[in-house]
C-alpha cells in the first residue's frame, strides 16, 4: 500500500500506456464506490490506480443516431438527471439509480459496477435486456463487446488487464418499445438484490410482443441473458398464458447459492415473480408510447 | 512513492495541500487540514456521516482518494453555519432536538443541506429517501425528518 502510484490521465490511449506498462495489481478508478471499499478493507491491494475520470467523454451522456452513449465513469446522479434517457430507457435508468445511497449515487458508474463484476450487480440485468454495447479500448485499439459478454465469475471479467471499458451504446428504439427493472431487497431502500429481472420489449400497433429480452440478476455466478424467457413473450400478449411460460423459462434458468439474503428456492422463485411483474411495467410503458 | 500535491477549493477557499496517494478525502479533510467535523463510521460508504458536498453533488468523503479532488471545490460541515449564524437545518435540528449522540449529525446537516439545495419543497417520502444513507443509531430518524422538513418550509420563507 505504502507504494500505491495515482495517475490521472487525460487521455484514452495515455490511460492503455499505463495499465500496459504497470507491474503488480493495477486496477482502474472511475467512482471508486466498490474500488475505495476493497482498498480500504486490505481486500485489494493495487500498486496502481489509474482514474479514469479525466478523460473527455468518461463521464457525461449524449444521443447519437436516436440513441445514447453513456460515458462509464458517469455517475448515477447524472444519469438519472437525463430526461431523454429516462424516457427511452426507464429501466436502464432504474437500475442504475438503485445502486447504493444518494451518496454513492454521486459517484457510482456503470462501468464500475459492470466490472466489479458481482452477480448482483443492478444496473447490469437492465444493461443485459437493452442489448447494451460497451465500448473497451486497449493496446491493439477499440473494440466493442455486448455487456453480457464481460462478466465471467464473481468478481472476474472478460477485459484484459489493460483494456478500459470508455462507454456504452444503447441502440435507437422502435415505437412501442419500453423497459423495466425489478429489484428483491428485504426492505425498501440500502441493500444488494436478492434477485434482479431485467426486461426490455417491442410490442406492435395490437399490443403483442415483437421483440424481447430479458435478464436476471443474483441468481447464478454472472448476470444471465436468457433467451428461453424471451421467448415465451414473443409472439404474444401478456396474457396468463404468457405470464406463466416466463415466470417458468426464468425459473429454469436460475443457478443460485444459498446464502444470508435468500436460499435457493426462494431465489428461484421470486426471479419468476420478478420477471412477471417486470414484463407487466415494460408492456404498459410500451403501450403507451404509440 | 511521493506526497501528492492537491489543489481544490474547500469551503468556498482555494486550498492547496499534500496526502497519500491512498489517503481518502475524509482522512485528508480530519488529519491534513484539521476540519474534523467529517466523521468516520464505517468506512465503507454506508453511514454517510462522512457526507461532504462535491461540486454540488452529495457524496460520501470515504469512498474517495484526496487526490481526486485536485481542481474541485468540497463543502465541508465547517461551511455550513455564516460566521455565527447557523444554516435553518443547523438551526432546526436543535429545536426539534433532532441528535443525541451527534456523531451522524454532521453528515445528516450536510445531506440535508445538499435536499434543499436541490429540492426546496420535497415530501416527508422524498427526505426519508434522500437520507436513507445517513444512519442513526439514536433518533430513530422522526425528528431528523421533522427537522428538515421544517428548515425547508422555514426556506421558503413559510411559518411552520
Amino acid at each position: 500500500m505504502a507504494t500505491l502510484t495515482y495517475q490521472a490521465p487525460t487521455t484514452v490511449q495515455d490511460a492503455v500506456r499505463i495499465l500496459a506498462g504497470a507491474g503488480g495489481v493495477a486496477k482502474v478508478l472511475a467512482g471508486g464506490t466498490d474500488l475505495l471499499v476493497q482498498l480500504r478493507s486490505g481486500r485489494m491491494k493495487p500498486d496502481l490506480i489509474v482514474d479514469t475520470k479525466k478523460i473527455p467523454g468518461l463521464i457525461g451522456i449524449r444521443e447519437v443516431d436516436g440513441g445514447f452513449v453513456i460515458g462509464a465513469a458517469t455517475p448515477g446522479a447524472v444519469i438519472g438527471e437525463c430526461e431523454p434517457l429516462a424516457k427511452a430507457w426507464p429501466g436502464v435508468v432504474e437500475a442504475a439509480n438503485l445502486i447504493g445511497s444518494t451518496q454513492v449515487q454521486g459517484r457510482a458508474s456503470l462501468a464500475g459496477n459492470l466490472c466489479n463484476a458481482s452477480p448482483a450487480a443492478d444496473s447490469v440485468p437492465a444493461l443485459i435486456a437493452a442489448k447494451a454495447i460497451c465500448v473497451i479500448v486497449g493496446p491493439k485499439g477499440r473494440r466493442e463487446a455486448p455487456v453480457e459478454s464481460i462478466i465471467i465469475g464473481p468478481g472476474r471479467t472478460s477485459l484484459e488487464r489493460d483494456e478500459i471499458v470508455t462507454e456504452f451504446h444503447l441502440p435507437k428504439r422502435p415505437p412501442r418499445s419500453a423497459d423495466a427493472y425489478l429489484r428483491f431487497i428485504p426492505r425498501t431502500e440500502m441493500d444488494i438484490a436478492v434477485v434482479g429481472a431485467g426486461i426490455s420489449v417491442t410490442l406492435d400497433a395490437g399490443g403483442v410482443c415483437r421483440d424481447a429480452r430479458v435478464s436476471l440478476g443474483a441468481v447464478a455466478p454472472t448476470p444471465l441473458l436468457v433467451p428461453e424467457a424471451a421467448a415465451a413473450l414473443i409472439g404474444r400478449k401478456l396474457d396468463q398464458a404468457a405470464l406463466d411460460a416466463l415466470d417458468a423459462a426464468a425459473r429454469k434458468a436460475c443457478k443460485p447459492i444459498d446464502d444470508k439474503r435468500g436460499t435457493i428456492d426462494y431465489r428461484i422463485k421470486v426471479a419468476g415473480v420478478l420477471a412477471r411483474r417486470a414484463a407487466a411495467i415494460a408492456f404498459e410503458r410500451a403501450g403507451e408510447r404509440r | 512513492m511521493s506526497r501528492q500535491h492537491v489543489s481544490a477549493v474547500i469551503n468556498g477557499e482555494p486550498v492547496d495541500f499534500l496526502c497519500e496517494p491512498q489517503q481518502t478525502l475524509l482522512d485528508a479533510l480530519r488529519d491534513e487540514l484539521s476540519l474534523t467535523g467529517s466523521k468516520e463510521g464505517c468506512g465503507s460508504g454506508d453511514c454517510g456521516a462522512c457526507s461532504v458536498i462535491l461540486d454540488g453533488r452529495l457524496v460520501c468523503s470515504c469512498l474517495m482518494l484526496a487526490v481526486e479532488a485536485d481542481g474541485h471545490s468540497v463543502q465541508t460541515i465547517e461551511g455550513l453555519a455564516t460566521g455565527n449564524k447557523l444554516h435553518p437545518v443547523q438551526q432546526k435540528f436543535l429545536e426539534h432536538a433532532a441528535l443525541q449522540c451527534g456523531f451522524c449529525t454532521p453528515g445528516l446537516l450536510v445531506a440535508a443541506k445538499a435536499l434543499l439545495d436541490r429540492n426546496p419543497k420535497p415530501t416527508e417520502t422524498e427526505a426519508r429517501y434522500w437520507l436513507a444513507g445517513n444512519l442513526c443509531r439514536c433518533t430513530g430518524y422522526d425528528k431528523i425528518i421533522r427537522a428538515v422538513l421544517d428548515a425547508a418550509a422555514e426556506m421558503r420563507g413559510e411559518s411552520a
